[in-house]
């Protein structure tokens, strides 16, 4: 306990982003309550959502697994949907910058901690130091949080049903957009951003699951006139770590 | 649970799959040295993709629509994470709405 303290109190990392990951994780461990629990009430043994939440660590495509499998289609389509849910996880680390994920053995590791919420306050942070801190913190958070919830959901799975009705379908939304409000504070973000959830929107009845976000990256293009545009305007020092 | 096998075999292909895209994305990056403004494009990229996260979750349910309940609960949390509540509030309000509004038959 006194050595992780120790851990918090080196990190680069202020109170309030290290409680604000705290409640991250907690709010990954409520949703994973209700994984297990629904891939219990679907028919699958305890071990199923075990092994799905410490090896694949993606939340939406282990849901998306575990239904399509449970309405009875193929575990190699739920796979592969699973797959195209996960895709994303390609342009973040695209957008990490080199180093977050560790170095040698370490970054086997760092890797497979990549997931919505450690990139996202990653990318919150000014400096390389803050940015791996809060990944490697948050990543370890979730998982520890998502498959603990998982068994533990799974393990009261039989005796709530409908985890629906406590509205832990809605955390999952709520907690990525608390994460990138501070991001679509920016206008132009915030209009590449709605424009994206439209396209998003506008594809899902026609398009399998998962591609839809990645439609969205359409969107980008709405930037990438104006940034050159903005560059000029300002001086130099004041792009410097902006974010 | 049917064939336990193809269950494995898929759960096999998932993860593997899932850490390819989790480590080809860096590889990428490493190769490549990108200008900073590129940089800060991808940075947004990860933000549009995470903001179409979050209109497909809390909005749709396989290929339909969600019903109300799930938006509003996600749309009262916006509102308070614009208004710079606490992440506990608005992560609980979400919740809160959402269950409140099916307590009173909205679903």
């Amino acid at each position: 306990m006194s050595s992780i303290r120790r851990t918090l109190e080196r990190s680069p990392l202020s109170t309030a982003v290290l409680t604000d990951i705290g409640l991250t994780c907690l709010a990954v461990f409520f949703i994973g309550l209700s994984y297990g629990a629904v891939a219990v009430a679907s028919g699958f043994p305890l071990w199923v959502p075990a092994a799905q939440s410490l090896l694949v660590l993606a939340g939406a495509s282990e849901f998306l697994f575990v239904g399509i499998v449970a309405a009875g289609g193929s575990p190699f389509a739920a796979a592969l949907a699973g797959l195209l849910v996960n895709s994303r996880h390609l342009p973040y680390g695209l957008a990490l910058p080199p180093g977050v994920t560790g170095r040698g053995w370490r970054r086997l590791v760092g890797t497979h901690l990549m997931n919505d919420e450690s990139v996202v306050f990653a990318l919150a942070q000014e400096d390389l130091r803050a940015k791996r801190a809060a990944y490697w913190i948050c990543g370890f958070g979730v998982v520890i949080c998502w498959p603990g919830g998982a068994v533990l959901g799974a393990l009261i799975g039989s005796a709530v049903h409908d985890t629906n009705a406590f509205g832990l379908d809605a955390m999952f939304p709520a907690v990525i957009l608390a994460l990138i409000v501070k991001d679509l504070r920016d206008s132009r973000i915030l209009r590449a951003a709605l424009a994206g959830a439209a396209i998003a929107l506008a594809a899902t009845p026609f398009l399998p699951a998962g591609l839809p976000v990645l439609l969205a990256l359409a969107a980008v293009l709405l930037l990438v006139r104006e940034p050159a545009r903005a560059a000029d305007e300002r001086p130099a020092p004041v792009r410097e770590g902006a974010r | 649970m049917k064939d336990t096998t193809l269950v494995v075999a898929g759960m096999a292909t998932l993860s593997a799959g899932t850490y390819a895209f989790r480590l080809s994305g860096q590889v990428l990056r490493a190769k490549i040295s990108f200008p900073p403004r590129v940089t800060r494009l991808l940075e947004a990229a990860a933000v549009i993709l995470l903001a179409a996260l979050v209109a497909t979750t809390a909005l749709t349910e396989g290929h339909g629509f969600s019903g109300f309940a799930r938006p509003a609960g996600v749309l009262v949390a916006g509102v308070l994470a614009w208004r710079k509540a606490p992440f506990l509030v608005v992560v609980l309000a979400a919740a809160a709405v959402t269950a409140l509004l099916r307590l009173a038959g909205v679903s």
